[in-house]
């Protein structure tokens, strides 16, 4: 039965309920528990924004509280995997992953395949992402086409508290490192989710609001500023439709093509560095497999090609807006054929 | 004042926040009977007639066709014809869209219970008061809100139950067994539950199997039977139909599979579909469908047709079919037992009992009155 709970709450009760489930499900992170200064293990923060608060004295010795070694504890997830463990590390912010990045794109990714199938590595990398948060440059960063790009990872983006359950879960299930991000200023958004298990297949866009004059492609909390936008635009009389890709990797082709088939008219909306994002690859996808339908130029909206500023003014400028996704859904209307 | 009836936007089903106003089916100036049609209104799930709640002339249509509207606001006016335009005007006016304040949960818990039968967690609705009670019992793959426009209709007069069948709905995904037999036993021992002693079933397709079974297992239980494109009467079963709907997991592949229930595709919405891969999903449904899918339709026939002993049970049939159903053909309405009531719609498929269900309800009325 569905109850209400946070995004935070959602991803929590699909560790839970997975390592109730399964044994080999375990926990590795830092500030899961103690730090300097606290008062050790009945201090169980749950990690830096507490999603696995509660889960340290729920399941002794199954959630392991790391040194700040990135490259020490990621690599230990992944060898644990390998070994039949089903780790799931928290990486706190994306930014960090620099320094086991070896560990993850040229070991995890591999395995799989340099072994002839008969590796599997069952990781799951939980990471923070995303601006908003007064957090700086480098804590700030959408590094999820870097991770998209390398074949061998899958790439896991909800927006939504049942999302972030549903795909939680396939993704302890799923025998491939798995990169979860989540958005920081997603945490207490509150939705429906069901009390019950339930995995959600990677691969499989959501058509969060139907419209037949602009598809509208987003991710993470892009998504949730699309619809806003979309809110604006029927006010007007612009029709569109909003999707949301869940996972970039794989990614649910189909249901863009055929939305865009519908419509004629696109907006890609990434939160992530304008060269090179899931914007630019959906813009070429949809340019190869879909020109015929196009009845106007792709719009992409996306934050400009910088560091994400400090400044408080300047990073609220920085993240794209439903102002400027409303705008460009205008622009596909104006230009082109009809 | 007393004597203006206003036309309101209903609330089909929990979910159900507001209603867009398709068309007017009547003029203003008509004469209105008590349950005629109205006007079409569409939610997120479905599209649907609105009835006259009373007899009157329809004197202002207050709502126009593409209004948004919430649960409950007005959308037009009955009155007969001696109250003044005046009188109309400041009841318009006056008039207050009460304010749907109880929040999804806790409407949630009144409306749904929840009961343990056989270790399984089943979970039901119930309504209205009155000596006799009317099960309904849905389809493979449905839920009691299959009977989203049926349920209160019938309350007026009868106390209902709708149940959602193990694996089903939000019921425990466990399976009593995969026959019609363990299921209409499981289905008396939820009436036990209830203290329930017999009542009047409803059962739409297979659910109209288990009412078939229930009626010749445990015919001091079944007051009457009433069918639904029913399994059991008949062996063709589509089973395109039960082994698509177990296997799509995403929109796309239930899409055209969810399209064969209903005669007009259309009324497929993107919430009905994100509703039932959100079922799909949980864990064990997908297995518990296939087994039960598997034991009822191997070898693509229908192995059990209880439907075909139901003279025997001597009880008052009423079967219900539409033209178009594409999942059990509705030639089976020939099998149906002598003496027993037949109504095939033209325009209708598998699902009569949405697509047209202010007919379905008056013969649902007339036959569980006697």
């Amino acid at each position: 039965m569905a109850r209400t709970i946070t995004y935070r709450e959602a991803i929590n009760e699909a560790l839970a309920q997975e390592m109730e489930r399964d044994e080999s499900v375990i926990i590795m992170g830092e500030d899961n528990a103690g730090g300097e200064g606290s008062p050790g293990e009945m201090d169980a923060w749950g990690g830096v924004l507490g999603v696995t608060k509660g889960l340290y004295h729920k399941f002794p010795g199954r959630v392991l509280d790391t040194p700040i070694s990135e490259s020490a504890f990621i690599g230990a997830a992944i060898g644990a995997a390998t070994a039949g463990m089903r780790p799931v590390a928290e990486l706190m912010f994306v930014d960090f992953m620099g320094v086991c990045f070896d560990q993850i794109y040229n070991q995890a990714a591999k395995f799989r395949y340099m072994f002839g199938g008969k590796a599997v590595t069952p990781v799951v990398i939980r990471t923070m992402y995303g601006a908003g948060l007064r957090a700086a440059a480098q804590h700030s960063q959408c590094l999820y086409p870097l991770f998209t790009h390398v074949p061998g990872l899958k790439v896991v983006l909800p927006a939504t508290p049942y999302d972030a359950k549903g795909l939680m879960t396939q993704a302890i299930r799923d025998n491939d490192p798995v990169i979860f991000f989540e958005h920081k200023a997603l945490y207490d958004l509150a939705g429906p989710v069901p009390e019950e298990s339930y995995a959600l297949p990677f691969g499989e866009a959501n058509v969060v609001r139907e419209g037949g004059d602009v598809t509208i492609v987003a991710l993470g909390r892009m998504v949730h500023t699309s619809l806003e936008a979309a809110e604006q635009l029927a006010a007007a009389g612009v029709e569109c439709e909003v999707v949301d890709l869940r996972t970039t990797s794989p990614l649910d082709e189909d249901t863009v093509l055929e939305s865009v088939e519908n419509t004629g008219r696109l907006v890609v909306v990434d939160e992530a560095s304008p060269r090179c994002n899931i914007a630019t690859d959906i813009s070429a996808q949809v340019a190869q497999q879909a020109f015929g339908a196009l009845k106007a130029a792709i719009e992409m909206v996306a934050p400009p090609h910088t560091p994400v500023p400090f400044s408080p003014t300047l990073e609220d400028l920085y993240i794209p807006s439903a102002a400027q996704i409303a705008d460009a859904a205008r622009k596909t209307m104006k230009g082109g054929k009809h | 004042m007393s004597e203006i009836t206003p036309i309101v936007m209903p609330k089909w089903g929990l979910s159900m926040k507001e209603g867009t106003v398709n068309a007017w089916l009547v003029d203003e100036g008509a004469q209105i009977s008590v349950g005629l049609p109205i006007l079409d209104v569409e939610t997120d799930k479905i599209a649907n007639a609105v009835e006259a709640p009373d007899a009157g002339t329809l004197r202002r249509k207050v709502a126009a066709p593409g209004d948004v509207l919430p649960v409950k606001a007005l959308l037009g006016v009955l009155a007969p014809a001696e109250v003044s335009d005046a009188d109309i005007d400041a009841y318009i006016a006056g008039y207050e869209t009460p304010v749907d304040d109880a929040s999804g949960d806790d409407e949630a818990a009144a409306t749904y219970h929840f009961v343990e039968v056989d270790g399984i967690r089943v979970r039901y609705a119930s309504r209205g008061e009155g000596g006799e009670t009317v099960l309904f019992i849905h389809g493979f793959g449905g839920d009691l809100d299959n009977w989203l426009f049926n349920l209160d209709a019938l309350a007026e007069r009868h106390k209902v139950v709708a149940l959602d069948l193990p694996a089903h709905g939000q019921s425990s995904p466990r399976l009593p067994g995969t026959t019609l037999a363990d299921l209409a036993q499981f289905v008396v021992k939820f009436m036990d539950a209830l203290e329930i002693g017999a009542a009047h079933v409803v059962g739409h397709s297979m659910g109209g199997g288990v009412a078939a079974q229930m009626a010749v297992d445990a015919p001091g239980r079944v007051s009457s039977v009433a069918l639904i494109s029913p399994a059991g009467l008949g062996e063709e079963v589509n089973n395109a139909y039960t082994e698509g709907f177990v296997s799509a997991q995403s929109r796309r592949d239930l899409k055209p599979v969810v399209e064969l229930l209903f005669a007009d595709p259309g009324l497929v919405s993107r919430q009905m579909l994100e509703d039932l891969l959100k079922y799909k999903r949980l864990d064990g449904v997908s297995d518990a469908l296939g087994a039960l899918g598997g034991g009822l339709f191997a070898g693509g026939r229908q192995g059990e047709l209880p439907g075909r002993r139901l003279a025997e049970s001597g009880k008052r049939v009423l079967v219900i079919w539409g033209a178009q159903d594409r999942i059990i053909p509705a030639a089976h309405a020939g099998n149906a037992p002598a003496g027993a009531t037949v109504k095939v719609f033209d325009d209708a498929g598998h699902m009569s009992q949405m697509e047209k269900a202010n007919d379905v309800n008056s013969l649902l009325k007339q036959h569980v009155s006697g």
